[in-house]
């Protein structure tokens, strides 16, 4: 176990450096610096303005005394400064995260107790019809629009049916109508995941056993086969935060919320790259932590993870 | 977006993926393979919405970008199938017009992530341990970088268009395709016949080239088909906030959110795009599907 825990803590801290390394090349690779971009963006601006903000900001320093500065900041919780407003990236999104994180969070675990509950429903029930659609029905709204999800239930519900406010007004309907238009969105790679491994699970021989023995069916599907089946749904829950994220931003766009979404279409729309690049680092390392935690509970749910641990890497290809 | 492809849903999974192809031999030929009618169930309304985009004016007789004002919010009716917008012009001569925008963007991002991608896969299955983790890493980071990020990025970078918004999304679709290309190589590469075309002389390069990529395509097909339909969506999602082409340019994403304004007086400008990139989507998943069926060694 502990081999397991430093092999997954230092592939998650290589990823994240790694995140870094490519984010920093990329800005470099900007026609000019992200100083001269913001300000030259709308208007003409002086060549000695454009200098003094380069140097409040480093820009001016060598390449590598660049990246190290901004390493150590990242390693030390800064993530850099807004070029519009000087604030540093953490202080910019503070006021607006909570709302964000409460949207995300509770669509995500809305999300997998959807996949749970469509899976649950399309198996155990007698009635092909209502397995057919159920089947269905993950792989359709897959190929829904987060946006377009959120309009037509924004026009249904407050502007013909009335039951709902266009903007947030602090209503039940009005925090819980967005948290289930992204979970439903997100919720559907992850029902079709888990639709997959349970089909592969009741094919083995065990499930026969347990109904030999005289297992009523939703015993057989909750108590045996979900645990069974969780695996990768788990391991694609962990993929989500990155969908859940851009469902977030738009999410919040569609139903007027404040949020990370405005500040993200802000620092977009201004070319604030420092901005962008501080969100995105911040959000990789988010999505890094939380894929570890899935990682880690991995073996807690499948022992057997831990003895299949380090398969080989391909040997190269000779005649 | 999924990036597994599935099989079809509901019917077991009887196949085992990683077993040895000794039935290869048995395997249908290419062209009884074809002999297929859910796959061109699947496929021929996608020609239909491909040919909206070489041919749009075959489809409509209406200007996608002079209206009747005179005519403006008629419901969708005999004359206007999808109905007409603020300007009077016709929102499905909108939308059939729209398709090549939408479709550009989306293959300028399918064709970065499948040319890279397979660069990456092949060097990861086939150019030693080193170079195997070396290229997985280098995937674990673009997975870590939601997709949606990077092509915040470049679109910050490179200031708003559909190009930066294709590159930032094809960059985001490279891991994908890595990983399915690595994982057929490294099926491919242990068969038998490989083996045979090295004793027949063949070098490193011609038996990659002429016999472990066209056996490894099958699934490369699949994602192929799916990984269009999941860019179609991250375009018309970043087109609805703005980062796509600027109006009066017709793209899906962005018809969208000009009808948002009207969303209380004309239902139809909002609803029906968007009808249309829910059903080529789901075409394009179900195309994924039946590819991966039929060309299944």
């Amino acid at each position: 176990m502990a081999r397991y825990l430093a092999h997954r803590v230092g592939q998650a801290i290589l990823v994240v450096w790694l995140a870094y390394t490519l984010v920093f090349l990329a800005v470099q690779l900007l026609p000019s610096d992200p100083v001269t971009i913001f300000l030259t963006a709308d208007s003409a601006v002086d060549q000695a303005a454009i200098d003094t903000m380069k140097s409040q900001y480093g820009y001016d320093q060598p390449l590598l005394v660049q990246y190290l500065n901004q390493l150590v900041g990242v390693l030390s919780g800064n993530f850099g400064y807004s070029l519009a407003s000087g604030q540093s990236v953490l202080d910019r999104i503070s006021g607006v995260a909570g709302s964000t994180v409460a949207l995300a969070g509770s669509a995500f675990i809305v999300a997998g107790l959807m996949a749970v509950i469509v899976v649950a429903a399309a198996t155990l029930t007698r009635s092909a019809i209502l397995r057919r659609v159920l089947v269905n029905l993950p792989p359709l709204l897959a190929a829904v629009p987060v946006f377009w999800l959120g309009l037509v239930l924004l026009d249904l519900l407050s502007i013909r049916w009335g039951v709902m406010s266009l903007f947030p007004d602090g209503s039940v309907l009005s925090l819980a109508i967005p948290v289930l238009v992204l979970a439903a969105v997100v919720s559907a790679p992850l029902a079709q995941v888990l639709l997959k491994s349970m089909n592969q699970v009741y094919d083995q021989p065990f499930i026969d056993v347990l109904r030999a023995k005289g297992a009523s069916r939703s015993w057989i599907f909750f108590r045996h086969a979900l645990k069974n089946a969780a695996g990768p749904a788990l391991t694609v829950m962990g993929i989500t935060v990155g969908t859940l994220f851009a469902g977030s931003v738009i999410t919040e766009t569609v139903f007027a919320r404040s949020g990370l979404g405005s500040v993200v279409l802000t620092a977009v729309t201004t070319q604030d790259v420092p901005l962008v690049q501080g969100l995105v680092l911040l959000t990789a390392s988010v999505f890094v932590v939380v894929n570890l935690v899935v990682d880690l509970l991995y073996p807690l749910l499948d022992p057997r993870i831990l003895k299949s641990n380090g398969q080989g890497a391909p040997r190269a290809l000779t005649a | 977006m999924s990036t597994t492809h599935d099989f079809p849903a509901g019917a077991p999974v009887r196949d085992g993926a990683g077993q040895p192809a000794a039935v290869a031999p048995a395997s249908p030929s290419g062209r009884r393979r074809l002999r297929n009618p859910s796959l061109w169930l699947t496929a021929l309304p996608l020609a239909v919405i491909a040919a909206w985009a070489i041919v749009p004016e075959w489809f409509t007789a209406y200007s996608p970008f002079d209206g009747v004002p005179s005519e403006n919010f008629r419901a969708p009716d005999a004359h206007h199938l999808f109905g007409t917008d603020h300007l009077g012009r016709d929102v499905f001569t909108r939308v059939v017009f729209g398709t090549r925008q939408t479709l550009l963007t989306a293959g300028l991002a399918v064709v970065i992530g499948l040319v890279a991608g397979t660069i990456i896969g092949l060097i990861a299955a086939t150019a030693g341990r080193v170079a195997d983790s070396a290229a997985m890493r280098l995937v674990d980071v673009l997975l870590a970088v939601p997709g949606f990020l990077i092509s915040l990025v470049i679109v910050t970078a490179f200031s708003p268009g559909p190009i930066s918004l294709g590159i930032g999304i094809g960059i985001a679709s490279v891991a994908s395709f890595a990983r399915v290309v690595r994982s057929e190589v490294l099926r491919v590469r242990n068969l038998d016949f490989v083996e045979a075309s090295f004793l027949n002389g063949g070098t490193y390069r011609s038996v990659v080239v002429r016999h472990i990529l066209p056996n490894a395509s099958g699934p490369v097909l699949a994602l192929l088909a799916v990984d269009l339909g999941a860019a179609i969506l991250a375009i018309s999602g970043l087109g609805f906030l703005g980062f796509g082409a600027p109006p009066p340019t017709p793209e899906w994403g962005l018809l969208i959110a000009e009808g948002r304004q009207y969303l209380g007086t004309a239902w139809w400008l909002t609803t029906l795009p968007g009808v249309v990139i829910v059903l080529t989507v789901v075409l394009l998943a179900a195309l994924g599907r039946q590819l991966l069926k039929t060309f299944r060694i």
